[in-house]
């Protein structure tokens, strides 16, 4: 006998869009400005979330569905780029 | 999202705003292209990675009790050398076992099984990110935690400041394994650490990395400082990055300058008792300690 004859037991499934999102953690947002980026990609990596990608125009583009606003992006943004607002 | 960073573990799990954990994650996993199989024991990554019913591990992932990291990885890489004795797994396929655990699983909790593993010469590589202290639990003292601070179970007042004891040196420990490749490295250098990542999958037999996470909850500072943190704790030599490979230290990060412990202390709470009056003496050890730990270092590669 092996695994593939084992009957089934219980298969709990769940609905993945029903889960939380931890974009509803935030309460200050980062917001980009676009002109003064380089896209160097520096804050990609340090994201905890790693919700930082590049946009068709190769500067940081933030997810926020799961961005929870802890601004180490703008931290490590060596343009300074990157500006925290509050979350509206 | 990022798809490019987010192969191995996807975004939306529950670590704190500003945890550097899944950075370290990342970092290591991104290392190799070959096929890993996770191990996590209790601690920050663990509770926040697979919160039931979800998980956001993109890899085999197997969660062991608090003592067994080590213990777990042998286990697999057993069976792997088992299953491949028998022609079930072909022999290009390369599979790496890697551990993550946290300061408590690995200096305190897990160090038996973590020795026995490394002893017996187990292909796999152990990751601890150490937080000093443990911080998933609320911050209780742990063998990691440094001379000084405060935490809950240390607590500072009128008649303590904080930790009585010196931090363990893990390093040391490993080391003394006879082991292939052991490494120290920090979550602010992160090509410093996918350096080390690589070069340590890419080996045979037992490796170890050690890598140092600012806990933004209990270090108590602001969530978006950690990458600052992490700097200074290196810049002020409190955690030189250095690497041991085959007998041979090697320093990866040096200055000829080191800043004074107190830039690095004063920008955490669990120091602020420090900064009181009557502090200075218990600052001054502990810049005595940092300078003796780099002197002991410096003279091992040298050697």
């Amino acid at each position: 006998m092996n695994w593939e004859n084992i009957e089934e037991g219980a298969i709990i499934t769940h609905d993945i869009k029903k889960s939380p999102h931890t974009g509803d953690w935030r309460y200050m947002k980062p917001q980009v400005d676009k002109k003064s980026c380089i896209g160097c990609g520096q804050c990609f990596s340090f994201c905890p979330e790693a919700c930082i990608d590049y946009d068709s125009e190769r500067k940081a583009d933030i997810d926020y569905e799961i961005c929870k606003g802890c601004g180490v992006c703008a931290t490590v943004c060596p343009q300074h780029a990157i500006k925290m607002a509050k979350n509206t | 999202m990022n798809k490019e960073l987010t192969k191995h573990l996807a975004p939306g799990h529950s670590t704190c705003a500003g945890c550097g954990i899944p950075a370290i994650v990342r970092t290591v996993l991104d290392a190799t292209d070959d096929l890993v199989v996770v191990v996590s024991v209790t601690g920050c990554l663990e509770v926040t990675s697979t919160l039931y019913p979800y998980s956001a591990w993109k890899v085999p992932f197997i969660h062991s009790a608090f003592e067994n990291g080590g213990a777990t990885a042998a286990g697999i890489d057993g069976a792997l050398k088992a299953l491949r004795k028998r022609n079930k797994i072909p022999a290009e396929k390369k599979i790496k076992v890697v551990v993550f655990a946290g300061d408590g699983g690995t200096y305190d909790i897990g160090l038996q099984s973590l020795s026995g593993a490394l002893e017996r010469g187990h292909d796999f590589l152990y990751v601890c990110y150490d937080n000093e202290a443990y911080m998933n639990t609320g911050g209780q003292r742990s063998g990691a935690t440094p001379f000084g601070a405060d935490t809950e179970t240390t607590p500072a007042g009128k008649k303590s400041f904080g930790k009585k004891e010196k931090r363990k040196d893990l390093m040391s420990i490993v080391i003394a394994h006879h082991i292939k490749y052991a490494a120290q490295a920090n979550v602010a250098y992160l090509p410093d650490l996918a350096k080390k990542a690589k070069k340590a999958l890419e080996l045979e037999g037992p490796r170890f990395l050690l890598v140092l996470q600012p806990c933004t909850n209990l270090w108590k500072y602001a969530t978006s400082e950690y990458v600052r943190i992490g700097k200074l704790a290196t810049e002020t030599n409190f955690w030189p990055l250095y690497e041991y490979e085959n007998g041979v230290y090697k320093i990866n990060w040096a200055t000829e300058k080191p800043k004074p412990i107190e830039e690095f202390l004063k920008t955490q709470g669990r120091f602020k008792h420090l900064f009181r009056p009557g502090g200075e003496k218990v600052i001054a050890e502990m810049q005595k300690e940092v300078d003796e730990d780099w002197k002991r270092l410096v003279n091992l590669v040298e050697v």
